[in-house]
């Protein structure tokens, strides 16, 4: 058995595994080993990377952001900061506070989006390699 | 402190360690495993290993030294909680699950994956050993400090021994019960230290009639600092060099969490990337309150025990929630806080150790020495032998370093973690064209340049509060390094990539873009 070259449009029997589901365009390679190369580039994968890349971008970049913002408003904008809102609890000690549940509610819709958008995906994904996990 | 509190304590105290170290030896495994010993086979579930991520995480830096730098400092002292819970969203975003998908022991893994093998886990290597030695000695010196306090030990050989006791336990820990051990130990430590703070801020807040305001109202009256103690600017406002001080702390904070050698070991414990994720939540919401907790503690303290009092204790910052437990709850409840602190300074040096011995034995041993040919066996007794010999250098060091400044020991580690450990995990995981000589040196350019940088501040020569007063080379007029190193890690680690003839290799960085994200070929399910 030679190497299969990778690539997404290869037949759909590799022939040698007969008693694989024929449906599957499967990227395998002729050892039986995933073939990363042809994973990497299938429409499937490519998707995948999108939704990952959708959420975890602007949410990096926002919550950064907002945690650069409240340590430089705390440098140099002290005077700001202790603007009392409620009693004696001043700006600061609130905008410190909105960083903890900012950090539960990003932790929370992170965790409700991969269930919905990105567990399904990395299945559909896991089955383009699937006699690999079942000979392992 | 009285002999009936000291003996209170040593029970609190005795009855843990009792029974950890029996739990400990009735979860180990006769023939232990690599898997086993390093990883407790996988077998943790997401919730058992968040909880205990969290005990791995919060130290006694945690619990005592941010009660007492908010008693003390107010505001300022609040923002190393802030710090601390905003950085899990870099672990459970871009590390977690990526790290569970394609490593299996250590951190060396990862970023070795498409790389050439050895240099890259010597280094890998090297930078796990430095971070952990330099928080297990900042641990061990908290033992010291502590004893002081707890037991009214105050003679320089007391704490010595008491120094070398935390150490002996801890190598039991590890050798004994090996990675299943320690996490039990972690979950057991996590949930005591939790409940014991929750109870004392639901208390303190019941005690002002469930009124924030008029607590803070309370505290200002019996800081010396008045109303300012709420505003920034204590300790970190005097001059724009400070100010640029605590914007490096605050950096190193936040970067540096999710990449501290025994936090990223943690998701290995888990069966799969969404165990490895659920962890993380798990660990935030054990954070989220715990450093809300500590925030009401520490005006508590202030309010109820006065900054006056707290500073002039022995054991100075450190002091606010023990004093303040004795205040509301008499000696009992001291007795309780003591023992969970210290219990928490056992718990944090048992991972640390693993951690390191791990390192060693699989990075460097396994891969380096024996080109990947080693037989799991001696693997896991070389890990044993390190783990011994880096008790010994702990408790050495603890020693030598017993009366530091433990907050400061342990900002060090961070920014250590954060210049070291966080580009190269990042270019590694995320850059195509990352490699080897990127990597080493980004590794090894971080891990030089935060070292020189703390050699050369003040921390350590040049002023009164110095580790050498006498001496002054502080060239570098900050002591919190990352804002330098941090930047000057990722530079290097680009240079080190353009600059190399030698391309990475697209096949392995197929195979670990595509396992990182799914899985696939890791054998995890």
């Amino acid at each position: 058995m030679t190497k299969a070259l990778p690539s997404v449009s290869r037949p759909a029997s590799p022939g040698f595994a007969t008693f694989d589901d024929p449906r599957h365009s499967l990227l395998v390679d002729g050892d039986g080993e995933p073939d990363f190369g042809a994973i990497q580039t299938s429409e499937d994968f490519l998707a995948l990377k999108r939704r990952v890349t959708r959420f975890i971008l602007p949410a990096t970049l926002l919550f950064l952001a907002w945690y650069v913002t409240f340590v430089l408003l705390s440098a140099y904008a002290a005077d700001f900061m202790s603007t009392p809102l409620f009693g004696t609890v001043n700006v600061g000690l609130t905008m410190g506070f909105l960083q903890f549940v900012t950090t539960i509610i990003i932790t929370m819709a992170y965790a409700r989006y991969s269930k919905k958008r990105l567990d399904p995906q990395v299945e559909k994904v896991r089955a383009l390699a699937e006699t690999d996990e079942e000979l392992a | 402190m009285t002999g009936t509190n000291t003996a209170i304590n040593l029970s609190v105290f005795g009855i843990f360690v009792l029974l950890t170290l029996y739990i400990v030896y009735r979860a180990s495994t006769r023939n232990v495993s690599a898997s086993d010993y390093y990883a407790a086979g996988s077998s943790f579930t997401g919730t058992q290993n968040g909880i205990a991520l969290s005990g791995d995480f919060l130290s006694a830096a945690s619990f005592l030294g941010i009660s007492g730098a908010i008693a003390v400092n107010g505001y300022d002292g609040f923002l190393y909680s802030i710090g601390w819970v905003v950085a899990w969203l870099i672990g459970l975003m871009l590390i977690a699950e990526r790290l569970r998908n394609t490593g299996r022991y250590t951190m060396g893994d990862v970023m070795a994956f498409r790389m050439r093998q050895r240099p890259v886990r010597a280094a890998a290597a090297n930078a796990t050993l430095v971070i952990s030695l330099f928080y297990m000695i900042a641990q061990m010196a908290g033992a010291g400090g502590l004893m002081a306090l707890l037991l009214d030990v105050h003679s320089t050989v007391g704490q010595a021994i008491i120094i070398a006791v935390v150490g002996i336990v801890m190598v039991l820990y590890v050798l004994v019960g090996g990675m299943k051990g320690t996490t039990w130990v972690q979950i057991i430590k996590a949930i005591l230290l939790i409940l014991s703070v929750s109870l004392l801020t639901i208390f303190l807040i019941g005690k002002f009639g469930f009124d924030m305001s008029a607590m803070l109202d309370r505290a200002t009256q019996k800081s010396p600092l008045g109303e300012a103690v709420l505003s920034p600017g204590v300790k970190y406002g005097a001059s724009d060099l400070s100010k640029i001080d605590f914007l490096s702390l605050a950096l190193a904070l936040v970067l540096g969490t999710a990449s501290l050698p025994h936090v990223l070991m943690r998701f290995y414990t888990v069966p799969n990337a969404k165990e490895a994720r659920r962890s993380v939540v798990w660990a935030t919401w054990m954070m989220v309150i715990f450093y809300s907790c500590t925030l009401v503690i520490g005006f508590g303290a202030m309010a109820l025990v006065g900054t006056d009092k707290i500073t002039g204790a022995p054991g100075g910052e450190n002091s606010a929630a023990p004093l303040l437990a004795f205040q509301i709850g008499g000696t009992v409840l001291l007795g309780i806080v003591c023992a969970v602190a210290f219990a928490t300074i056992l718990a944090v040096v048992a991972g640390l150790t693993l951690t390191a011995s791990a390192s060693f034995a699989h990075d460097v041993y396994a891969n380096v020495i024996k080109h990947g040919e080693a037989n799991p066996r001696d693997e896991v007794r070389v890990a044993r032998i390190t783990a011994v010999c880096v008790g010994v250098l702990a408790i050495v060091g603890g020693i030598a370093a017993n009366g530091q400044n433990i907050a400061f020991l342990v900002a060090l580690a961070f920014a250590l973690a954060a210049s070291a450990n966080l580009p190269t995990l990042l270019y590694s995981l995320f850059w195509k064209r990352f490699n080897t000589r990127g990597t080493l040196w980004s590794i090894y350019g971080g891990l030089t340049s935060c070292v020189l940088l703390i050699v050369f501040s003040p921390a350590i020569s040049g002023s009164k509060s110095s580790m050498f007063p006498d001496a002054d080379f502080s060239y570098f007029p900050l002591s919190n390094p990352g804002i330098v190193s941090i930047p000057l890690s990722f530079l290097a680690g680009f240079l080190g990539t353009i600059l190399s003839k030698e391309p990475a290799d697209p096949a392995k960085q197929s195979e670990m873009e595509v396992r990182g994200l799914t899985g696939i070929g890791s054998g995890l399910r």
